[in-house]
Parts: structure tokens; C-alpha cells; sequence
């Protein structure tokens, strides 16, 4: 594929796209959250159509316009999160949409002998093909779907970080499967983050940063560590941070978290956000870090430890506790965590402050709109109009309302994860600028992000999270990207 | 009536003329974007207000009285038949009150004819009876209401803390409430004695049946309740987007069982007045009440999936569906065939509604 151009309201998520794959290869993707490895990949799905650029199958151009399309001509994608149907069976997960038939019934002996076939050749015919998914393990759901994409005589078969939930062992086997039908000719794109593993099997690495290709071609077993990261990291935008809060060392801390852990998703998190302070959470997708804030906020029930803020425990495990208590959450998915999307701006708005809104009981409109109306203004959220409804507005602006539902309530803590996702730059800044005024009125932060020169650049103080654990906490001013990026990943290869 | 009907007709205008553009895509300068998006906020646009939706409602209703007057003439067309026609409505209005705040807040309850019906036989028994007649026959009243609240709350426990499919909940309560008010009544019709009770809910105001200002009030109290309050906008709110609503710090499963219990409490009013229709209670009042009252929230524009409500639409939709039993009644048209008309305005209506939802998404 030459030149791939994907473009989202708002956003570039793709700006121009070069990859080669050759027969029998593992060609692996590497680059950082949101560098549109996984827009990429729904492109070569199918799911996505380019908006501009080419994508040629063995030299003849060809558009996927349907994920149909894209397996028809032999392109099988296995999904970060899964995609199979928990209550089917193996064999019947195998073989859904193209289920072995005869006179229109489904052929089930026949499509369960080729299941445990697929299965044996994966080296794994101890899973049953009549057994339910859903009481599979994450590595045996990861052999099904790798049956799947067999099963339907793929000729690439995608990958996105399928190592990600599997141990040692299974990665092992793992590979060894992949190094079996790479022999046959299938080619293979492998996304990961630990670089140990394109180092074992990959053939070639094509590195993408802010959605455009940055290297093709390099050899995954000789390019130096040290050049991939330098790849990767450093951004052609460059964004411009308001100047740090100063911070009052001797201040008594706001949010004091202590010993919080959940089981399965992170261990032991212990930290102090001070007055007017910001403290940044760095770490890739799955490190723990979105669980962390979300439990703080007693949106998850922590396992053990605790909260306080201003010295007070926060009853743990809800969210009006928490909110009660002085914090505020804009979480990570807008749409399908803060926003009332088919509500109006202003009910969304006042959504965490009803109370002040009501005389026992009843709401007085032309306040609540009023209050709304400031803010809006305020924040110059575009399109105006507190009755629009807020699926309407782009990811910059919606994410200016989520913030000014909690600036209205005045929150002594607001923890921020990923604000700016799906942001555009002229609106990052003033999220930034926003950031800097809160700190000013003495709000302690807390930054989640995905792009490390933002929790770097916002930040006071950062905590590197890899693999559910704390890696490292310091000034941010001590770290540079290249610096979190080598704890992340060597906390990965240990 | 006539001032809707004229406003429809004016707002019909330019649809008309919005619409018969469309058809060539005129491809000419800059403002086709604009013009395009007008051109689709044409029709949509106006039937997805909140005043076109109803205005559509109002106007399916005009075309059934239309319908009633031609064919049955000064037997539809009466202040009397106008009565009858509300006091038919009032009973089944005052449950699907109640049920459009449990759909916006993204429930559902196949319940609410078990209730009422488990509700009017409490409140008829012996036992009762007996004190309404030592006492006053408000205790009947109260029996009624407090066991369509406890009805409501167990469902509402079940689904809130349960974490029970609504369906499924309401599904269990359907079946046990019905078969509990078999068992107290003995499979027996109860009539009630009390003189009072029939005649204070039986009677007349400035003559207007009692019944007819109950499900007004019930109305308007309803419209209040969630236009107008924090109750109502946290209704919408769970409805919309639970998850959303919860990371705001709404405590989702309160509210929930809340929407549970004054649904409950709406099949104990319910209950009340159709002991006072019938003047009995019996384990066979109610039945698929469920069904008549989510067809008209439905019908009426609130969104089966939550996130919207219109008690406006929901009376309006009681009001289509009794004028329309009350036609073909007049008519001598059989049940069968009313419930094929029911069937293709429910059909219609949904139709109408994917269609809202389709380009509110696109």
C-alpha cells in the first residue's frame, strides 16, 4: 500500500501510509499508541476506506470497501480484543460466515473433523472443537482465532499484539505456529510493543508515528534499539505546554493514594498530588493506568487501600462518594463514558450538579442554562447553543463539555484520562491552557496519556506504569521520552 | 384542536416544496452543502421536533376522529362519546404514564397488568373490606398503592442490585403476581360494597368523570416530574448513557429501582380505578395491559432503548388507541380487527422512529 491517507472528522488519523508485505514474512508494525497502527490495520480489514492512496494485492490495485472484500481476497485480521462469539463453539467460530454447507444445511460433523484439523496443525488439538469459547482461556481464544484466519485460506494474516495476554510459554507456541505458516508462504503483520519479540520473529519493521510511515523495511533483527525508539518518539507537532505550576513542596497533599491495588489489573499504587499540582500517569494501552484513575474515582472497587483527599478517606468503590468527596472524572471514552449523547449540552453540562439546579426537587431551566451558557462561552466550545444536542460536536469540543461539567462543580481533584484523545491541535492547546488555569486555583491533576511528551509536558511529577506495576516515579523535568519509553519496554523484556 | 391542525398545515408547506427538491441533486456553487443538509432537515427535520413529532401524533389523531365522524356520525361526535373515550383511556393512560419513565430510563416492565390486578384483589378482599367499612374506604385506596409499590420495588431491587434483565424480572413478577392474585381471590370475582369508594371515584366533577381528572393529574404530575426536576432529567440520563450517568455520580441503581416502584405505584392508581369502573376486583383485571401501554409510550415518541421521553406523546398515543377501539366499536367492528389496525399503527410508528434515530446517528 503507497501513500494511505485516512482522514476522521477532525482528525488525520492516517497521513500517508507506506507498507510492503512479501510472501511468507512477518513484517512487524511498530510505533506508539496513536500513531495509527490500528487505523491501519482496519484499513487493510476493510472497515475503513482510504481517503486517498492505493492499496495494490499481488501488483493489481484493489479497494476494500467491505471487511467481505478484504477476507475474500485473503486478508484475516485477529483483533486486539477478540472477536469471537462466546456462545458458539470452536468449530462453529471457525467457520462463521463460511460454514461448510450442503441443501443450505450446515455440514457440522464436517465442519468440526476440519476445526480439529486446524487445530492439530496449530499444535493444539487438545482444544475441542465443540467445547463453548466462552470457557476458553485468553491464549486458546487466540489459537481459535488463528484458526479462523487459517481456515480461510488467508494469504496475510494481521496480528495486533497478540502476545499481550499470552505467557511465556504461549508466546512460544505462538510463534512457532507463525513461524509455520510464514513457511508456507502466508505472510504475517505482527504489532507489538516489546521489542524482544520482533526481534525473535520478525523479518522487517515498518515504524509509524503520528500516522505517517517514518522507516519501511529495516531489518528486525539488526536495527539497533536505540534507532527504533528514535523513530518513534520525537513528534513532528510539536505542542506548546503552559509553563509548570509552581508547586509549594511543604503543601499538605489534596489526593493521597495509598497502597491501591486491584487484583488482576494493577499492584500497589502509592502517590500524593499536592495543591495546584499536576502528577502524569505515562504507560501503553493495558499498563494499568485507566484502571488506576478509574479507581480512585471508585468506578472500580479497589482490592485493597486507600483514598483520601484533604486528609479524609474517601469511601472506596463509589463514584457519588467520590465525587462527594471533591473529585472529578473525564474519562477515557467520551462517547461511551461522560457524554449523554443524545441529551442536550447544558443537561450535560449539569449532569454531576443537579442538586444545585433544584428547589426541592424541581429544576430551574433558565439557571441551569445559564450556567451552561457561561461556560460554553467560557471555554468557546463551537458550535454554540446549550440545546444542541452533544453527539453534534466535534472530539475537541465534547471533551471542553466534560470538562465543564466538572469545572461547574469546582473540584479540589480532577483526574484527566487521555484529554485529548481525538483532539484537534488548536484545542489541545486550550485543554492545556485550561489544565494551567485549574492548577492556578489550587486543583491538584492527575494526567493520564498515551503520548508521553504530553504527561511529560504537563506534568510536575510522573509515574511510569508497565506491565500493572509502578516502574518509576520522579520530576518530570529528569525524564525525556526516550527515557520513559526504555523503562516501559525494558520493564516489558524482564 | 383546529389551531394544531393549522400550524401542521403551514409547517407542511415548505416540506413539501424541501421535498420535491430533492429529487435532482442540483449540483450548483457553494451553498449546496448548506442547502443539503436544509434539504434533509426538510421532513426528518420537522416530524423530529419535539412539536413536529406530535404534531404528527395530533394529526393521526384528527384523521381517526375525521374517520369516526364520518362513519358513525352523532354517536362519535358527542360530548358524551368524547367521555366515554377518556374515561376509556384514563386507566391504561395513568400505567403508561408510569411505564414511559421506566423505558426512558431504559427499562421495560411486562409486569404492570399482573399489578394492577394483584392490587384491585388486595384491595377488595374480605379482610379489607372490612376495614374500609370500620374506617374509611381510603384503606382500600392504600392497600392498592402500597402493593403496586412493592410490587415495583421488587422488580426494581431484582433489576437494580440484581443486576436481572428487566425483561426477565418483569417476565418472573408477570407470572407470580397474576397467579398471587388468583390465589387470594379464590379465581372469584370480589365486589366491592363500599358505597363511598364507588361513588367518590365513580362520580362526576363540574361533569367530568373523577377518573378522567385522576389520569389528568397523573399526567401533568408526570410531565412535571420529568421535565421539570432533577428526578426526571436523571431518569434520561441512565437512560441515555448508564455509564455516563454513573461517572457523574448518579446512583444509577437507585435510581432505577426508583423508576420501578412509581411505575408500581401507578398500576396501584390504576388498580383503584378500574375498581371503581367495574366496581370489582378480580385476578383477571389488567390483562395485557403491559402491551397496551408500551405500544403507546412507543407510539407516542418516547425511544424504547431510553435516553428519551415525551408523557405529551404517551397521552397522545393512549388517545389514538382508545379513539380507535371507540370507532370501531361504534361500528360494530369486532376486536380481531382492531388489533390488526393497533398492529400496522404500531408498526408505522416504530418505522418513523428508526427513522429519527437513523439520521439523528447519520
Amino acid at each position: 500500500m503507497t501513500n494511505v491517507v485516512k482522514r476522521f472528522p477532525g482528525v488525520v488519523a492516517l497521513g500517508g501510509v507506506d507498507l510492503d508485505v512479501q510472501p511468507g514474512e512477518v513484517h512487524c508494525l511498530l510505533g506508539q499508541n496513536g500513531a495509527g497502527k490500528s487505523t491501519l490495520i482496519k484499513v487493510l480489514a476493510g472497515v475503513h476506506e482510504p481517503n486517498e492512496g492505493t492499496i495494490e494485492w499481488a501488483g493489481e490495485p484493489v479497494t476494500l470497501h467491505h471487511p467481505q472484500a478484504a477476507m475474500d481476497l485473503g486478508v484475516a485480521t485477529m483483533y486486539q480484543e477478540l472477536d469471537l462469539v462466546e456462545g458458539l463453539s470452536v468449530a462453529e467460530n471457525i467457520f462463521l460466515g463460511h460454514e461448510p454447507t450442503r441443501f443450505g444445511f450446515s455440514q457440522r460433523t464436517a465442519a468440526r473433523r476440519e476445526a480439529a484439523a486446524l487445530l492439530a496443525r496449530l499444535g493444539h488439538p487438545e482444544i475441542s472443537p465443540s467445547v463453548e469459547v466462552g470457557t476458553l482461556s485468553a491464549a486458546s481464544c487466540q489459537i481459535v482465532s488463528m484458526a479462523r484466519a487459517l481456515s480461510r485460506d488467508a494469504q496475510l494474516i494481521v496480528m495486533d499484539e497478540p502476545s499481550a495476554v499470552l505467557d511465556a510459554g504461549e508466546v512460544k507456541q505462538l510463534f512457532r505456529v507463525i513461524a509455520e505458516v510464514t513457511g508456507q508462504g502466508v505472510a504475517v503483520v505482527y504489532i507489538s510493543h516489546r521489542l524482544e519479540e520482533i526481534r525473535e520473529i520478525g523479518d522487517r519493521v515498518t515504524v509509524l508515528k503520528d500516522g505517517k510511515t517514518v522507516a519501511t523495511g529495516l531489518d528486525a533483527k539488526t536495527t539497533p534499539t536505540q534507532e527504533l525508539i528514535r523513530l518513534m518518539t520525537g513528534r513532528s507537532i510539536e505542542y506548546v505546554f503552559p509553563p509548570k505550576p509552581e508547586v509549594v513542596v511543604d503543601a499538605e497533599p489534596v489526593l493521597r493514594v495509598e497502597g491501591l491495588a486491584r487484583a488482576g489489573e494493577f499492584a500497589s499504587v502509592t502517590f500524593d498530588v499536592r495543591p495546584g499540582e499536576v502528577v502524569g500517569l505515562a504507560g501503553l494501552v493495558g499498563s494499568g493506568r485507566s484502571e488506576v484513575v478509574e479507581t480512585i474515582f471508585g468506578a472500580r472497587k479497589a482490592t485493597s487501600g486507600t483514598v483520601s483527599v484533604g486528609g479524609k478517606a474517601v469511601r472506596g468503590g463509589s463514584v457519588a462518594a467520590a465525587v462527594a468527596a471533591g473529585i472529578g472524572l473525564c474519562p477515557e471514552e467520551r462517547k461511551s463514558q461522560a457524554l449523554v449523547l443524545g441529551a442536550s449540552l447544558a443537561s450535560n453540562i449539569t449532569l454531576a450538579t443537579l442538586p444545585r439546579f433544584s428547589h426541592g426537587g424541581l429544576l430551574d431551566g433558565s439557571a441551569e442554562v445559564e450556567a451552561a451558557e457561561e461556560l460554553l462561552e467560557s471555554l468557546d466550545v463551537r458550535p454554540r447553543g446549550v440545546h444542541r444536542e452533544s453527539r453534534t460536536l466535534s472530539g475537541g469540543n465534547q471533551q471542553k463539555v466534560v470538562l465543564a461539567r466538572w469545572l461547574l462543580r469546582g473540584c479540589k481533584v480532577l483526574l484527566l484520562d487521555e484529554p485529548t484523545r481525538g483532539v484537534d491541535v488548536g484545542a489541545r492547546s486550550e485543554i492545556y491552557a485550561l489544565i494551567r488555569r485549574l492548577t492556578d486555583e489550587g486543583v491538584a491533576v492527575v494526567v493520564v496519556s498515551s503520548e508521553i511528551p504530553e504527561v511529560l509536558g504537563l506534568s510536575n511529577r510522573v509515574l511510569v506504569l508497565a506491565d500493572r506495576t509502578v516502574r518509576h516515579e520522579g520530576p518530570a523535568d529528569e525524564l525525556d521520552e526516550h527515557a520513559v519509553l526504555d523503562i516501559i519496554l525494558k520493564g516489558d523484556a524482564a | 384542536m383546529s389551531a394544531d391542525v393549522t400550524k401542521v398545515d403551514q409547517a407542511g408547506e415548505p416540506v413539501g416544496g424541501a421535498a420535491s427538491g430533492t429529487t435532482p441533486p442540483t449540483p450548483s456553487g457553494p451553498p449546496v452543502g448548506g442547502a443539503a443538509s436544509r434539504r434533509e432537515g426538510g421532513i426528518a427535520g420537522f416530524l423530529n421536533g419535539p412539536v413536529g413529532r406530535n404534531a404528527g401524533l395530533v394529526l393521526a389523531l384528527v384523521l381517526l376522529v375525521i374517520v369516526g365522524i364520518i362513519t358513525a356520525g352523532d354517536r362519535f361526535a358527542s360530548p358524551e362519546n368524547a367521555l366515554t373515550i377518556l374515561r376509556l383511556g384514563s386507566v391504561i393512560g395513568v400505567v403508561s404514564v408510569g411505564m414511559t419513565f421506566v423505558i426512558s430510563g431504559g427499562g421495560i416492565d411486562l409486569s404492570v397488568g399482573a399489578i394492577v390486578a394483584l392490587s384491585s384483589v388486595w384491595a377488595t378482599t374480605v379482610a379489607t373490606q372490612t376495614m374500609a367499612a370500620n374506617y374509611h374506604w381510603i384503606v382500600m385506596v392504600i392497600a392498592a398503592l402500597v402493593v403496586g409499590a412493592v410490587c415495583g420495588l421488587v422488580n426494581g431491587v431484582l433489576i437494580a442490585y440484581g443486576r436481572m434483565a428487566p425483561f426477565i424480572a418483569t417476565l418472573a413478577m408477570l407470572a407470580a403476581a397474576r397467579g398471587l392474585a388468583e390465589i387470594i381471590a379464590k379465581r372469584r370475582t370480589q365486589i366491592i360494597r363500599d358505597r363511598g369508594f364507588i361513588e367518590f371515584f365513580g362520580g362526576s366533577v363540574l361533569g367530568i368523570p373523577v377518573l378522567v381528572i385522576m389520569f389528568a393529574i397523573v399526567a401533568v404530575v408526570g410531565w412535571v416530574l420529568l421535565n421539570r426536576t432533577t428526578f426526571g432529567r436523571r431518569t434520561l440520563a441512565i437512560g441515555g448513557n448508564p455509564e455516563a450517568a454513573r461517572l457523574a455520580g448518579i446512583r444509577v441503581q437507585r435510581q432505577t429501582m426508583y423508576l420501578y416502584i412509581l411505575l408500581g405505584v401507578a398500576c396501584g392508581i390504576a388498580a383503584v380505578m378500574i375498581m371503581a369502573r367495574t366496581t370489582t376486583g378480580t385476578s383477571t383485571h389488567g390483562t395485557l395491559y403491559e402491551l397496551d401501554a408500551i405500544a403507546a409510550v412507543v407510539i407516542g415518541g418516547t425511544l424504547l432503548s431510553g435516553g428519551r421521553g415525551t408523557i405529551v406523546g404517551t397521552v397522545l398515543g393512549v388517545l389514538i388507541f382508545t379513539t380507535l377501539t371507540n370507532v370501531f366499536t361504534l361500528n360494530n367492528l369486532d376486536t380481531s380487527t382492531q388489533a390488526v389496525a393497533k398492529g400496522a399503527i404500531i408498526v408505522a410508528a416504530v418505522l418513523l422512529q428508526q427513522r429519527v434515530s437513523r439520521t439523528r446517528s447519520g
